[in-house]
């Protein structure tokens, strides 16, 4: 199929459908709203359940009710209405049904503002609702991307039998570029044996996620926690670029980690090794690939300071820390309430840390990620 | 010659009930409700193909005591679940069983909302005045002056309100179809109750968009109340703030009848 010039919500409620989505339930949010006004045309085209919602509240739930019948169910919002949906994620999470979420991430906290930022990491990767329990989270850098992840998104979900989260964020949704999108997949018409069909010819099913004995609720954690584990043993995703000989890495993702490439690639020109991590998957984070950057087969330290750049006063370095262990010196640089970082800003950074692993003085001051104080160490 | 001794089966326990002890406390009317609608559903012959939603509230584990694919909803919600049930598959029967503080409280936006489309499940509402699981608290239809745990005075309408009459409420909406008030406090209450239940169940198997039928019900245990003390409260005090009758019988209900 050709490329074709799609903005990013357009481009993602048409994955969706093209991975054969049987039914959307949302409710309008920016910067994600013309992914809802494309399933309210097309889904009712193609004979498919969509409806507005009266809440995200309402909106999660009717999700829960069709993923219980077994079929491929989404919704998608931005922050202010992530946060009502934590309700329904954490049922959805604990009775093991397939949903996909779509956050296009905006500034906050609060109302805060429609500006892209990727202040949701927190909430997505540790926290998506109360209880014990962690979601896969992909973050798409590029509208193609979003294609694809949507796409992939439904097949982890079945998969696992999971949450999944497209985490894009202003930037992605809102921006035009030219993407090829997947060839037409028609819903399904079979159901999974745990799905509610009525109890015909077999024994009642039962979703829920109410196990008011403590054992057994302890062998449902236990069951998702061993789930949880194979996740990350085996669906994390990431990309590198020119880490090969680099003494400093980048890790940044989504349009961070895009716009970190063109800062890469300048200080490159400049005679500075660096390359960039750019991790897909946020939960599972990419701890071991980020490990080995750190030291070679042999023993020898490579990569001899991290910076990591966020769209958010610093969530993701959390992560990064935890992964690195204090081996190695991570900075942080980082913009928020809707500020996008250009690549200048990113590159000044770079600089600046390649001058201080050059011998040279720096002042806390130069470092203008304002979030840091690690590097003064 | 043997005397031949013909056995005729003339009262059994429905089949989509199930075999089990229920959790409900001595002259709870929960399970007399659940045995009705578990009448009516083996009657009409639509087991095999209705979803149950149960609610945050004392039948929380309404599930075990239907022979009936079913899920758990979070409190108030089960309204929004049961539209995404229904939605894609739209031959099933679909029901929602909600008490006061389920659906008249926290769950108030998901049940108009529901009824508002037309959506075409059936619900059914257990109004006792009361929050039951958790142990007495006043309800959103509590009445003035009851004494809950929450409301140690009696409820004062001044600071609280009135208590909110959901079936008049919710028949106001056009997409109601079958909006009406039953109790179960007799036999005569009992058997006009199961009328309603099939006439319900009736209205979703035609698509004749949203039913839903309140129950006046008892709760002895936080009423302070023998059962059969309780049973009359139900006639003495709630039946006159909450009249039984049809509040919304649309056309289309009319000529199913």
């Amino acid at each position: 199929m050709a490329k074709e010039l799609l903005k990013g919500n357009v481009a993602i409620a048409e994955a969706a459908i093209r991975a054969g989505l049987h039914a959307y339930f949302g409710y309008p949010i920016t910067p994600q709203t013309e992914l809802l006004e494309h399933m309210s045309l097309r889904m009712p085209q193609l004979g498919r359940v969509f409806l507005q919602a009266e809440s995200e509240l309402a909106a999660i739930n009717m999700v829960y009710g069709a993923a219980c019948a077994g079929v491929r169910a989404m919704t998608s919002s931005s922050g202010p209405g992530i946060s009502l949906m934590q309700e329904g994620l954490s049922y959805i999470a604990c009775s093991e049904v397939p949903v996909v979420l779509v956050d296009i991430m905006r500034g906050g906290p609060g109302l805060g503002n429609i500006q892209p930022t990727q202040a949701d990491y927190h909430q997505l990767t540790k926290s998506t609702g109360h209880g014990d329990f962690r979601s896969i989270v992909l973050a798409p850098s590029t509208v193609q991307e979003a294609i694809d992840f949507t796409v992939l998104a439904f097949d982890l979900a079945e998969k696992y039998r999971t949450l999944v989260v497209v985490a894009g964020d202003g930037m992605i949704g809102q921006m035009m570029e030219p993407a090829e999108l997947p060839p037409m997949q028609k819903p399904r018409t079979t159901r999974p044996e745990w799905a509610l069909t009525g109890a015909e010819g077999r024994h009642k099913n039962i979703i829920t996620s109410l196990f008011l004995n403590a054992e057994s609720l302890e062998d449902v954690n236990t069951r998702l926690q061993a789930k949880i584990n194979r996740i990350r043993a085996e669906e994390v995703r990431f990309e590198e670029m020119l880490t090969e000989d680099a003494d400093i890495l980048v890790v940044a993702f989504g349009s961070a980690g895009r716009i970190a490439k063109t800062a890469i690639r300048e200080a490159r020109c400049q005679g500075v090794r660096v390359g960039l991590l750019r991790p897909i998957t946020l939960f599972p984070f990419a701890h071991t690939p980020l490990n080995q950057l750190l030291v070679s087969t042999s023993g020898v330290t490579r990569v001899k300071a991290i910076l990591v750049v966020e769209m958010s006063a610093g969530q993701m370095v959390e992560d990064v820390r935890l992964a690195t262990r204090g081996r190695v010196a991570v900075s942080f640089y980082g913009r928020t309430g809707g500020m996008v970082p250009l690549p200048d800003e990113i590159l000044d950074q770079i600089l600046l840390l390649a001058r201080r692993l050059d011998g040279a003085p720096t002042t806390g001051e130069e470092l203008r990620g304002t979030f840091d104080r690690q590097m003064a160490a | 010659m043997e005397t031949q001794w013909m056995e005729k089966v003339v009262y059994q326990r429905p089949e989509s009930l199930s075999n089990v002890p229920t959790h409900y406390c001595p002259g709870c009317t929960h399970g007399l409700i659940h045995k009705l609608i578990a009448e009516v559903i083996d009657e009409l012959g639509i087991g095999e193909r209705t979803i149950a939603v149960a609610p945050v509230g004392c039948a929380v584990l309404l599930y075990n005591y239907f022979e009936l694919d079913s899920a758990e909803a979070a409190h108030g919600r089960a309204p929004a679940m049961g539209t995404g049930l229904k939605r894609v598959q739209p031959e099933k029967i679909v029901f929602t069983y909600q008490g006061d503080g389920d659906l008249a409280s926290i769950g108030i936006a998901e049940i108009v909302w529901a009824a508002t489309r037309g959506e075409n499940i059936t619900v059914f509402f257990i109004n006792n005045a009361i929050y039951g699981m958790t142990g007495g608290q006043m309800a959103p239809t509590s009445l003035p002056g009851q004494v809950t745990s929450s409301s140690p005075m009696g409820r004062d309408v001044e600071t609280t309100g009135m208590p909110i009459r959901m079936a008049e409420m919710l028949a106001g909406l056009p997409g109601s179809s079958y909006v009406v008030r039953r109790s179960v406090y007799d036999i005569r209450t009992i058997k006009e109750a199961k009328k309603a239940i099939r006439t319900a169940f009736r209205v979703q198997m035609a698509a004749a968009g949203f039913s839903l039928i309140e129950f006046l019900s008892s709760c002895p245990t936080n009423w302070g109340l023998a059962p059969y003390q309780a049973l009359d409260w139900i006639k003495e005090n709630m039946v006159p703030y909450y009249p039984l009758g049809d509040y919304r019988v649309a056309d289309i209900v009319k000529e199913l009848r």
